[in-house]
């Protein structure tokens, strides 16, 4: 367990072991109980506008889909999860160069199910690049919450 | 008076060159390894399996954002197609000399929203993707992906397309 909360190892792991958050160079900036800040560089391999050198959306979604995850891992118990649905609102083109950060929190939990939001920023934090709503399912370990929830 | 038909490599190479010019623009295209495969004017988007698309090891399952990545490039360049199509065909486009720089804009993506029917195996995967509507502004289109099955889908997503401008 780290200093980041509970579930904090558990988060900080999932995201060492997935092969494509290592592919995009996905960080974790920031963890607490329920919520998730992670980030990726700037990239030219990821550009889907080459005349304007903009990172693709699909880039930007991964980042979403990272962050949804791993804020769902640091609730208490929480020992697995996968996105039901994603719903990625694209708000301006992120601007070239920069890093990009995404924040999720879950804003509902349920005994198998997370309503998660997120916003992308690029280093102008006060304009997002893009928000995602989703929901998540969450599998819990034994001895978690879920255990002593009525069924 | 009856125009003679063009010969069908001539319309094949000119099909294909645009289609080329199409995705060989995009670096994130190029990177997740995705290529399509054209019947007429039906496109199929193909991915191949990578270890680098992985999302959860312990399956494996390929990550769900390379899966709404890939839906996602489905659906924008089969509108971007069907865009081209006409002026491709009426002669309007020279595929001699396009180049990523010298294409039509593309459609931006206003918002995309991906449904995860199963996870990703393992396995290569295909989507085709089917504009729904076509405005002056704005567009929707459905995508739908699958791996061994057609009949059984993976994922499924919808997206709401800006029309680039008449400057082009």
């Amino acid at each position: 367990m780290t200093g980041t909360g509970h579930g904090g190892g558990m988060a900080q792991q999932f995201l060492q072991m997935i092969p494509h958050a290592r592919a995009l160079g996905i960080r974790l900036d920031d963890l607490g109980e329920g919520h998730a800040v992670l980030s990726m560089p700037y990239d030219s391999r990821f550009v889907g506008d080459p005349r304007t050198g903009v990172i693709h959306g699909g880039a930007v979604s991964a980042l979403m889909d990272t962050s949804g995850g791993t804020a769902v891992l640091s609730l208490p118990g929480a020992t697995g999860t996968a996105t039901i649905d994603l719903r990625i609102d694209y708000m301006r083109p992120a601007t070239p160069g920069q890093r990009i950060t995404a924040r999720a929190e879950c804003y509902h939990v349920t005994r198998s199910v997370v309503f998660v939001r997120a916003t992308a920023t690029d280093e102008d934090a006060r304009r997002p690049v893009a928000t995602a709503t989703g929901a998540f399912t969450v599998e819990r370990g034994a001895g978690g919450p879920a255990d002593r929830m009525p069924r | 008076m009856t125009r003679k038909p063009e010969p069908v490599q001539v319309i094949k190479q000119r099909r294909d060159a645009v289609l080329a010019a199409l995705v060989a623009g995009v670096p994130y295209i190029r990177y997740l390894g995705i290529s399509f495969d054209r019947r007429g004017d039906e496109l199929t988007a193909v991915m191949p399996f990578d270890d680098k698309l992985v999302g959860n090891p312990f399956l494996p399952a390929i990550h769900g954002g390379v899966t709404a990545a890939f839906l996602e490039v489905a659906a924008i360049i089969e509108l971007s197609w069907s865009l081209l199509w006409d002026e491709m065909e009426g002669g309007g486009l020279d595929p001699a000399r396009l180049t990523p720089e010298t294409l039509p804009r593309l459609p931006k993506t206003i918002d995309f929203t991906v449904d995860y029917l199963r996870s990703g195996l393992p396995r290569d995967a295909y989507a085709r993707a089917r504009v729904t509507r076509s405005g002056r502004r704005y567009a929707s289109v459905q995508v739908e992906a699958w791996q061994d099955n057609r009949a059984r889908p993976f994922a499924q997503g919808i997206g709401h397309f800006l029309m680039p401008g008449p400057e082009g």
